[in-house]
């Protein structure tokens, strides 16, 4: 492993920051999550924080993202929050059941317990007591802390976050939001675990909002890990709008069983640096992927796509959809791998990355990647990097329409095959609001908001 | 079904080729190992002046600083450098005295390939001066490149006949600090292959290493240099379609070139080189660095390649381009059997302005074959209205082989329009069944789809080339299915 004298330094610091809250973190969490640090020290320790050395992490400079002092919180803030009155405008009040987390922790005010149908919802580390069966079945079952030093780190410090038990044959009534919210007057490190675990049959919509509520700088390093059992259907969308000194890093781990199947769809509109990794498994038969993502972003915001399907058992489908627009200095990257491993044949697996560059100083990277081992399957990927067509401009502009609401009318046909991807409707048309304001700019603009977004 | 593989395979390339291609008489080899005495040596042994004994040792020197990459897709055995020979001056050779005395497998092979008689004369080996005359054409073709200007020798001779022209190019496109592979060859390369082709020339021949004999024994550290000046024309061919077996394990050639203003240069390879048996056993390492330089405005590179033997291979040809309104292009078939490798493709970096590039590549693999296709499209900030296409397809026949496709885009210029689309997929049951019913049998039917699929790159061969090469695909894939 290459390291740069940077991310040893970087290594050392975390490495002494664990050391000297070990205590206190493992009095704070239940059992089966200190289970678990030993390891995860050890592969950070031989991982550390991934260098553009490392392939995965090529066209993410993350390093200078981890400088600079970060408070770290080892305890639930108790800072009460009424959604109705924070969130005048921009995040979405939808039809459903909320939970909130702060800062990494569940928050107190939470309803918990269980929702209809038997569905738990309650903070991960209460779970990790309350249900040490299903922990010891699913919990760092799938998020491999060997692969990424990231992920080592989560598993590291992980305290708590969000656990979702949705049981055989259920079907959840109406769809959870999660709301992760940043608050602090100080810069700040956060630590977010999540465990999803859908029993067969079992069917559920999840959709997650990240914000941040003050200007500082906020590192957030999120882990979700999602078990779809036997013929179960989870829809998982994301939604991040968070100040653009915020960094976040999220790892979604997904591990299907047979018929299962998996929609995720993240929509990436603020934020200094957003990384999202994906990691689909399918380990049965006819399983499912649908994996969507759209970013749009200027100043100097990076946002990252990183997404591994593997598909490990035959008949399967997956279809990779990402979308970027980028303006000013705004950099991105993409960079999507099918694998078809030995002997799962009859795979049809797809990959799309279409980009849209706006300004000179705009960059875009992409990789689409395919490794194949199986002989039966249809695999095809197809990636493009361009601008506005001018003719479809100069045929609006022909119309009457004005080149501004030209180009936006453009930009937002190019959008909208993401969008309309979503599976929740209502959640759908509050997004189709939020992506026109942030083509038109406006969306950091909201005077009846207390939070600045932009 | 396991035997008819065997045999064809044999027979593809020369496998237990009992006759033996070459005995030598008289070698004139220098201890095994490599250390700063032997790059000395080479340099004294081959008279150079004092530039290249510079050059090689200062390449020599960087190398020891280097390790071997280990980023590609491939499994590479460990290569013991100190093991081999890095001298040994061009082989008698005494072989077979008419075709009669050739073994009949081989000869079969290049019936089928339609290679024509003089020329498999000369690839198996029978002793050229009393059966060729290909001396005479090689002769005639001399003289009227050298009517028109055009140098066109092999490398060594162009180090002391022209001196200038290399110390001017040399190491300009492939530093000698390039990568591993290209810094061992700038220290110990042993002889290649040096075009130049004045301004305004087109270049009325193809020029193919086939004709000229001293290029037959340039070894395992080949070094090309091809320039070609403003308005200047020329289509190089290396390699041939022809099974070629060679001792020497380890491959890693260079080769540079340079087009000036409206220069056009294209080249062409076919390779196939012994690929070791059913088993994986031996064959070649094929490490190249290929890269060309459209320096001029309004210039044009284009590297076509076929290639189906090595053990393993790893090469990306390059182009840079620098020049405005420069074009370079890609076009390559690969292909995989047995437990062959292959991790190849191209890299386009467009610095000059309305650059265009477009690369088509189909992998085919079969057997327990592992292939990947590897490129790079980097588009400077400074490069306005660049356009690239590319298009990479890898067809899988058999249930043990592997298909990767490793494409990395990266744009600095908002004026870019970049595509890339890529397809994995295999020869389908019902294509094979149309032509079952049609009295085709399988075998055929397995060349038919093959060479429709790879039609776009071999049309962009050479006419010669290009017929041999798709019977050549049809036979390395004889037996894959079925």
């Amino acid at each position: 492993m290459d390291e740069s004298a940077l991310s040893l330094e970087l290594k050392r610091d975390l490495i002494s920051l664990f050391r000297q809250n070990t205590g206190a973190l493992e009095t704070n969490s239940g059992r089966i999550l200190n289970l678990y640090r030993e390891r995860a020290f050890h592969d950070f320790d031989k991982l550390g924080i991934p260098s553009t050395k490392n392939e995965a992490y090529r066209y993410t400079p993350l390093e200078k993202y981890f400088q600079g002092n970060y408070d770290v919180e080892l305890n639930a803030n108790p800072f009460k929050i009424d959604v109705g009155s924070v969130f005048k405008c921009d995040v979405p009040e939808l039809d459903t059941d909320v939970v909130l987390v702060l800062n990494g922790f569940f928050h107190s005010g939470n309803k918990t317990g269980q929702l209809s149908g038997g569905v738990i919802v309650c903070g991960l580390n209460e779970a990790s007591v309350r249900f040490p069966d299903i922990f010891h079945k699913h919990y760092s079952h799938y998020a491999d802390s060997e692969a990424d030093g990231l992920v080592a780190l989560n598993t590291l410090f992980a305290q708590d976050g969000v656990f979702v038990y949705i049981p055989p044959n259920t079907v959840m009534e109406k769809p959870l939001q999660i709301i992760n919210l940043s608050h602090s007057l100080k810069n700040l490190r956060i630590t977010r675990r999540n465990l999803i675990v859908a029993e067969e049959n079992a069917v559920a919509n999840i959709v997650v909002c990240d914000h941040t509520l003050c200007n500082q700088r906020y590192l957030a390093n999120s882990l979700t890990e999602i078990f779809a059992g036997e013929n179960a259907r989870i829809s998982f969308d994301r939604l991040q709008n968070e100040n653009n000194l915020s960094t976040q890093i999220n790892h979604v781990f997904i591990h299907q069983l047979q018929n299962s199947l998996f929609n995720g769809t993240s929509i990436s509109l603020h934020g200094g640096l957003i990384r999202n990794n994906f990691y689909a498994r399918q380990d049965g038969p006819n399983c499912e992927t649908n994996l969507n993502g759209l970013f749009l972003c200027d100043d100097k915001q990076h946002v990252a796509n990183y997404v591994l399907v593997d598909h490990a058992s035959p008949h399967g489908t997956s279809n990779q959809l990402f979308k970027g627009i980028l303006d000013n200095d705004a950099t991105g990257s993409f960079n999507g791998k099918i694998l078809v491993r030995k002997d799962a044949q009859k795979i049809q697996a797809y990959q799309k990355n279409n980009n849209l560059l706006l300004s000179s100083a705009a960059r875009m990277n992409t990789k689409p990647h395919l490794e194949i081992y199986a002989d039966d399957v249809k695999c095809s990927h197809g990636a493009t990097v361009g601008q506005l067509d001018n003719e479809a401009l100069f045929y609006l502009r022909s119309r009457g329409i004005g080149e501004k609401e030209a180009r936006f009318l453009l930009m937002y046909a190019f959008a909208n095959e993401i969008v309309s991807r979503i599976s929740v409707p209502i959640l759908k048309e509050r997004i189709i609001e939020l992506v026109d304001k942030r083509l038109r700019g406006e969306l950091s603009k909201c005077n009846n908001c207390d939070i600045r977004c932009g | 079904m396991e035997e008819s593989q065997d045999h064809i395979l044999n027979e593809v390339t020369g496998g237990e080729y009992k006759y033996g291609f070459i005995t030598d008489i008289e070698t004139e080899t220098i201890p095994k190992g490599l250390n700063e005495d032997v790059v000395r040596l080479i340099s004294a042994k081959k008279k150079e002046p004092d530039f290249m004994l510079e050059f090689r040792l200062k390449a020599y020197r960087h190398w020891l600083t280097m390790k071997m990459p280990q980023w590609a897709h491939l499994t590479i055995p460990e290569i013991r450098y100190q093991d081999i020979i890095y001298y040994a001056a061009p082989r008698q050779q005494v072989g077979p005295k008419s075709l009669e005395e050739v073994d009949p497998e081989l000869l079969r092979t290049f019936d089928r390939l339609g290679i024509p008689l003089e020329e498999q004369k000369m690839l198996s080996g029978v002793a050229v001066d009393a059966v060729m005359d290909s001396i005479s054409v090689k002769t005639t073709f001399r003289e009227t490149l050298a009517e028109l200007g055009i140098v066109f020798c092999s490398m060594s001779e162009a180090i002391r006949e022209y001196p200038e022209l290399v110390k001017k190019y040399l190491g300009t496109v492939v530093p000698y600090t390039d990568n591993y592979f290209a810094s061992l060859n700038s220290a110990v390369f042993s002889d290649g292959s040096f075009c130049y082709i004045p301004k305004g020339v087109r270049c009325p021949m193809e020029l193919s290493t086939y004709f000229r004999i001293n290029a037959a024994n340039t070894g395992q550290f080949e070094r090309t240099l091809l320039v070609a000046e403003d308005d200047s024309y020329v289509s190089y061919l290396e390699g041939c379609t022809a099974p070629m077996r060679d001792e020497n394990q380890l491959h890693a050639a260079v080769v540079e070139i340079i087009a000036l203003e409206n220069a056009e240069v294209k080249y062409s390879t076919v390779q196939n080189w012994y690929p070791g048996d059913r088993n994986g056993k031996g064959g070649i390492y094929n490490f190249v660095t290929k890269r060309g330089i459209c320096k001029g405005d309004n210039s044009k590179i284009s590297w076509t390649q076929v290639e189906t033997g090595s053990a393993i291979t790893w090469k990306y040809p390059s182009c840079i381009l620098r020049g405005n309104n420069t074009i370079g292009e890609f076009y390559s078939v690969a292909v995989t059997n047995n437990y062959q490798q292959a991790d190849t493709g191209t890299k386009m970096i467009h610095i000059g302005k309305n650059s265009r590039s477009t690369i088509i590549s189909k992998g085919i693999s079969a057997g327990h074959g592992q292939n990947s296709f590897r490129s790079l499209v980097k588009v400077v900030k400074s490069a306005d209205k660049v356009r690239n296409f590319t298009q990479c397809d890898s067809m899988l026949m058999g249930d043990k082989c592997g298909a990767h496709t490793f494409p990395y885009i990266e744009v600095e210029n908002e004026s870019a329009v970049i595509e890339h689309e890529a397809t994995t997929s295999r020869i389908g049951e019902d294509q094979i069944f149309y032509c079952n019913q049609r009295g085709i049998d399988t075998e055929n039917a397995v060349g038919l789809i093959i060479n429709g699929y790879a039609r776009e790159v071999l049309n962009k061969l050479p006419m010669e080339f290009a017929v041999e090469a798709q019977k050549l695909l049809a036979i390395s894939l004889e037996g894959s299915v079925g």
